[in-house]
């Protein structure tokens, strides 16, 4: 088999190296044809749209005519519109308030799971749920008929006898219902925890006990720890993927961010610049603003989490 | 959990009698029960909180318009009735309920079939060949599981509506069959590089190509990788909004999400029950995947990283 007739005759018509070198050429050849899909993909899907999105910041473009080139105008009148000031802020709070929220959801249920009893499997199937249909035009429908005037949440609370007369409608009110909608899409967190846990040798614990630890120092002085790559890669994830937020604004508020622009979420702003005011130049700035954010949150991240995040050798 | 740890580890060293050792070990189990009951307890509550708005789902869509929004919130009915469904199957503006979902199960294994395809042959290059840039082209890969797409999206909709292509399926196919979802090459990238090199090293003796190699060895191998792929990407493209939401136009054409817009935003709340009726027949595939793989679906997201 390894004598094979092509390769004796490579070998006859060829000294050793080169034939290395070929085999290397032909890898190459190989590897740049098989990584073709990728790569196409990457230049016609990402490249060019991120270069020529960044030209048509500078621009006015409203599909129609000629990009009118007008420098930095676009991103200093965006500091000047309230409505994109406003859509800043309420993506903000959704960030800082949500994303904590749902990893300490995420984490806590994680830990309660993570122990050998029977229905774990079952439990972890359906915490998990809504983490699949959450994004879903359906479940924001629910969400808009669950928290309306009169709808089971409303009626729940006035039987404590709070009477909030809906919240869709509220304008103080609809941060939280969005804060909720994403709380309650904590089953994909905290799969990935569960999964963390179970990478954490129990004899550290018991050797905790033995010193006569208790839960509380447990989790400061093991849990934590030893799980904070996993809480490094879930935060940041879930972030990034908080500031892209658009469904269910864009469901819940019929696509006007309403009521008082309280739903107003960043995407949905870009969205409405951009395909309903063809304000296309507009809306590339702010798609340019929210990459430099995102690059400089992650940043952040990765810097600080030197000091939080310890990766040990011998925690397989 | 700490009291219990105690007493059993003592077991071994103290010399005792069948009696004592049994004491221990019978209050242990009772203490374990009622641990575990309250336990069952406390997750049976939290499932059933997590699990209530899709319940209340499922029960509003079997209940007259007057009882949806009204004082009665139990959850079954004495008046269930299919009506809300009958009427949700009809559609709207002249299309029938059914056309959607074509048009949704079209699009969905479109994904499936361009993502399964171009992201395990990417895959390939980057796990098993060996070619000057591979590391810098893997940088980029990852680099764009962390850029926001809506960087993209402007320019992109420019393209295709300049090559005549919006309110076709091209725009929200072709991006499936050049591997541009980075997380599905990344997970396939990593469950290839947990396979023995041996086995292609073996191969490559034997006079196998890289095609060969990649068709008779790893893809067979990667199945559950296949699998989790194609699951996601089907859930994913038939949950899709934005997407069918910028590129179609003709009702005709619309997948399942989009109708749904249109049905909210044509009958307000004259007609709830149907919307919700329609609400829950958009779902039903993610449902019925969801009660079949959820195994699979969650040990996929708990080994892979996966993002619901």
């Amino acid at each position: 088999m390894t004598q094979s007739p092509t390769l004796s005759r490579r070998a006859a018509s060829a000294p050793t190296p080169p034939r290395k070198s070929r085999r290397r050429g032909a890898d190459t050849r190989a590897g740049y044809t098989f990584l073709l899909p990728w790569l196409l993909g990457f230049i016609a899907l990402t490249v060019g749209p991120m270069i020529s999105s960044l030209y048509l910041s500078f621009t006015n473009y409203n599909l129609f005519d000629a990009p009118k080139w007008i420098g930095f105008d676009n991103y200093a009148t965006l500091f000047q519109d309230e409505r994109f000031l406003q859509s800043v802020g309420v993506t903000m709070q959704y960030v800082v308030f949500g994303t904590p929220l749902k990893l300490a959801a995420a984490l806590a249920i994680a830990m309660l799971l993570n122990s050998k009893r029977k229905g774990q499997g079952f439990y972890r199937s359906a915490f998990y749920a809504p983490s699949l249909i959450g994004a879903s035009v359906s479940i924001a429908i629910v969400w808009k008929a669950m928290f309306g005037d009169s709808g089971p949440v409303d009626q729940g609370l006035s039987f404590f006898g709070i009477n909030l007369g809906g919240w869709v409608g509220n304008p103080n009110m609809t941060m939280g219902m969005m804060i909720l909608l994403t709380v309650w899409q904590f089953g994909a967190p905290m799969v990935i925890f569960l999964a963390g846990l179970k990478q954490i040798p129990t004899d550290l614990y018991e050797a905790a006990s033995m010193d006569g630890a208790g839960p509380v120092r447990k989790f400061i002085n093991i849990t934590w720890p030893m799980l904070s790559p996993v809480i490094f890669f879930n935060l940041l994830m879930e972030t990034i993927h908080a500031f892209q937020i658009f469904a269910s604004a864009y469901i819940i508020s019929n696509g006007e961010g309403g009521p008082a622009g309280s739903t107003l979420f960043y995407t949905l702003y870009l969205y409405l610049r951009g395909f309903s005011d063809f304000r296309m130049g507009y809306a590339s700035a702010m798609a340019w603003l929210l990459v430099i954010v995102v690059g400089i949150i992650t940043l952040i991240f990765f810097k600080t989490s030197k000091s939080w995040v310890h990766y040990s050798g011998d925690a397989k | 959990m700490t009291t219990m740890a105690t007493p059993t580890q003592n077991q071994p060293t103290t010399p005792a009698t069948p009696a004592p050792v049994y004491n221990p070990k019978s209050e242990s189990t009772t203490v374990k029960r009622i641990k575990s009951t309250i336990f069952h307890v406390v997750a049976l509550a939290l499932v059933a909180m997590v699990l209530y708005p899709a319940l209340w789902m499922i029960s509003a869509s079997f209940k007259p318009n007057s009882e949806i929004g009204g004082a009665n919130n139990a959850l079954w009915s004495a008046n269930f009735s299919f009506d809300n469904f009958v009427t949700a199957m009809e559609g709207i503006g002249g299309v029938s309920t059914l056309t959607f979902f074509t048009n949704s199960l079209i699009l969905a294994v479109g994904a499936v079939v361009g993502t399964v395809l171009s992201a395990s042959i990417s895959a390939y290059a980057f796990a098993r060949i060996n070619f000057p840039g591979r590391g810098l082209f893997f940088g980029m890969m990852i680099a764009t599981l962390l850029l926001p797409f809506h960087v993209v999206i402007i320019p992109q909709y420019i393209v295709f509506q300049q090559l005549g292509l919006v309110d076709t399926y091209v725009p929200l196919l072709i991006g499936k069959f050049l591997a541009a979802d980075a997380f599905f090459v990344f997970l396939m990238v990593q469950f290839m590089r947990g396979l023995p090199a041996e086995l292609d090293e073996a191969a490559r003796i034997d006079g196998a190509g890289h095609v060969r190699i990649f068709g008779s060895i790893m893809l067979p191998l990667m199945k559950p990788a296949l699998i989790s792929t194609s699951i996601f990407s089907f859930i994913w493209s038939w949950n899709d909004f934005l997407g069918p939401l910028l590129y179609l136009n003709t009702p005709e054409k619309y997948p399942l999400p989009l109708a749904l817009r249109l049905f909210v935003d044509q009958t307000q709340s004259s007609d709830y029950g149907a919307m919700i009726a329609m609400s829950v027949l958009a779902l039903l595939p993610v449902l019925v995947f969801f009660l079949v793989f959820q195994r699979y679906i969650v040990e996929g997201v708990s080994t892979q990283g996966l993002k619901g």
